[in-house]
């Protein structure tokens, strides 16, 4: 029997020549990453070294990505103390992928890591944040984790007692009409399989509309593959990863890819055509959720955010900025952007995207994941509803527990901001762009 | 024989029992104070010392959704609290094994806010209910970590015979 790409990807990091599904192994790990949370992370790596009589130190310093995105620039004297705990900890073990808060390389550690070009296909990432899995978008094997098991890979180098998952073929064929694209395909399948539905297994992603599919989106529907419980999400690399490293990550020395076996072992197969698919929303508040746009049309909104780990990418921002260029926000709406980087964010300041933006009314944040997890700006007020291209609307999620958020596109949400509801964005008028940015090609 | 001190439904997510607001906390000695701070009464028990170490919140499906936040297992730790649910998001489970915080996986359980337990290896009883559920095991790779003491004394020790070789 064949490997999926899971398989094929852990039986190399384990120096195995077969895997199945359920075997445990010790896979040797090729990058970590870790943010604000690293401060626990060290707590913990210190825990492990005490009373063994060695001096603490890393297993490889080159391989340890440290990003500082949560609560940037730092909120209250206790973060910047946090962040002050951990510039002294990458500069006493010599961490190189360290992105402070800069203009000029840092953001969300879901775009660093993309477009610095430390995730190529075939490789074990391993990350303490659930997102993580964004990195799928690669052709690599990217796991969310908590503080103390990126403490034990920071020690050994390795994962430990890690079981085999099994593998979901997803199969997303045909092509996304107008409005319609990467973001609601990722909702639309959350919605259909559950916030378990792949709970301890692997999304792979396969069909014409992943083939079609700029990174980008691809990297928002392996981001959201963690809302249905994956382990990770995977897209298996191709010409457009090619393009991708070399062109946005600047990667200029071989890439390698892991594809799966013609007989590979599928747990489960579903088979999703984009082509009949309407913009999709997650309601509050759980991620999955979700209806049709047209069954919450109507829905009055008091702050629209896009932007994320999820939809903060040029793509993205684009699309919003064609929708609102020489419009405005709804008054008693606000409009919030975050931009996935500072690389993203200066470039969509040269294209006049955040210009654009600035001028019909939306406020142009600096990149951080304070908003969605509701820590640092953004908070909603007691009542309040907003509409998000992040990828979470749990109660609480944008710091108010008596508050809604729901979930959509950057199309949606942009068409919404002009109306101050929630609105499809086919209605006639709203699109000049021949399909959402984030999803055709 | 322990007791149920609170009863949840399905999709628990880690900011419903740490939200995200207090993240800035991190280290296990200190993240208790915030347990489930939304949900007022619950946490104000907590504080003022009224739930007994060893007592159980019983939940539904998928508990610990969302967010990889330690904070969400070291928390409930903290307060010496055991957590029946029908069944765990992985990275909630894993963080648990890692921290020893005690979990029961009970596909079937039943029960209610004040019932009486018995937590056995093999099954949970409902004394109120007079009904007994049957446990679903961790496997054998997660249960080595619980057994060692949690993550930290297994890393350390592989750490030491790494050394050795």
């Amino acid at each position: 029997m064949g490997m999926t790409i899971a398989e094929k990807i852990l039986a190399r990091a384990a120096g195995l020549r077969t895997v199945a599904a359920g075997d445990v192994l010790e896979p040797v790990v090729d990058l970590t990453m870790s943010h604000e949370n690293s401060a626990l992370v060290i707590n913990q790596l210190e825990e492990i070294f005490s009373g063994t009589g060695k001096e603490m130190r890393v297993w490889d310093p080159e391989k340890i990505a440290i990003i500082f995105d949560h609560r940037v620039p730092a909120e209250t004297a206790k973060t910047a103390t946090n962040q002050k705990k951990i510039r002294e900890f990458v500069l006493q073990q010599g961490i190189t992928k360290f992105h402070d808060i800069r203009g000029d390389e840092g953001g969300i550690c879901h775009q660093v890591l993309p477009e610095s070009g430390y995730v190529r296909p075939g490789m074990v990432v391993v990350g303490a944040d659930s997102h993580t899995s964004t990195h799928g978008a690669l052709g690599a094997m990217a796991v969310g984790v908590g503080a103390t098991e990126m403490a034990a890979v920071w020690a050994l180098g390795r994962m430990l007692n890690v079981e085999v998952p099994a593998t979901i073929k997803v199969v997303a064929d045909g092509e996304f009409r107008p409005g319609v694209g990467a973001k609601d395909l990722i909702l639309y399948l959350i919605g259909m399989i559950s916030a378990e539905g792949a709970n301890f297994r692997v999304i792979e992603f396969h069909g014409r509309a992943i083939k079609h599919m700029r990174t980008s989106g691809r990297l928002a529907i392996c981001n959201m593959s963690v809302e249905a419980g994956a382990t990770c999400g995977i897209v298996p690399s191709d010409e457009e990863t090619a393009r991708y490293l070399r062109e946005e990550a600047c990667v200029a020395d071989r890439i390698d890819s892991v594809l799966p076996d013609a007989d590979a072992a599928y747990d489960e197969l579903m088979e999703i055509d984009v082509t009949r698919l309407d913009p999709q929303v997650a309601k509050p508040h759980t991620v999955d959720n979700v209806a049709p746009v047209g069954e919450v049309e109507g829905v009055k909104v008091d702050q629209i955010v896009v932007g994320s780990c999820t939809n903060g990418r040029l793509d993205d921002l684009e699309a919003a900025a064609a929708i609102l260029r020489g419009k405005k926000v709804a008054k008693g709406t606000r409009m919030l952007i975050f931009p996935a980087s500072w690389r993203i964010w200066t470039e969509a300041a040269r294209q006049g995207y955040l210009a654009d933006l600035a001028a019909a009314g939306a406020v142009i944040m600096n990149p951080g994941c304070g908003c969605c997890l509701g820590v640092h700006q953004g908070a909603l007020g007691d009542g309040e509803v907003a509409l998000a291209t992040t990828n979470r609307n749990f109660q609480g999620r944008m710091g108010n527990p008596n508050a809604f958020v729901y979930l959509a596109s950057p199309v949606t949400a942009a068409v919404s901001a002009l109306t101050g509801r929630i609105t499809d964005p086919r209605k006639v008028g709203f699109l000049s762009l021949p399909a959402d940015a984030s999803g055709g090609d | 024989m322990t007791r149920v001190v609170l009863r949840l439904g399905d999709d628990v997510s880690t900011d419903a029992i740490y939200p995200g607001r207090f993240m800035a906390t991190v280290l296990p000695g200190e993240t208790p104070r915030h347990c489930f701070a939304d949900v007022p009464e619950f946490g104000r028990k907590l504080r003022d010392g009224e739930i007994g170490s060893g007592s159980v919140i019983v939940a539904g499906r998928n508990f610990g959704t969302g967010s990889s936040r330690e904070q969400a297992a070291s928390c409930l730790k903290g307060w010496d609290l055991v957590v029946i649910a029908n069944s765990y998001s992985r990275i909630f489970l894993q963080n648990a094994v890692n921290l020893g915080l005690r979990l029961v996986v009970c596909p079937g359980i039943e029960a209610s806010e004040g019932d009486e337990l018995e937590i056995t290896q093999e099954a949970v009883v409902n004394k109120t209910m007079d009904k007994t559920f049957p446990v679903q095991p961790l496997p054998a790779s997660r249960q080595a970590i619980v057994d060692a003491g949690g993550l930290i004394t297994y890393v350390r020790k592989r750490l030491m015979e790494d050394a050795a070789r």
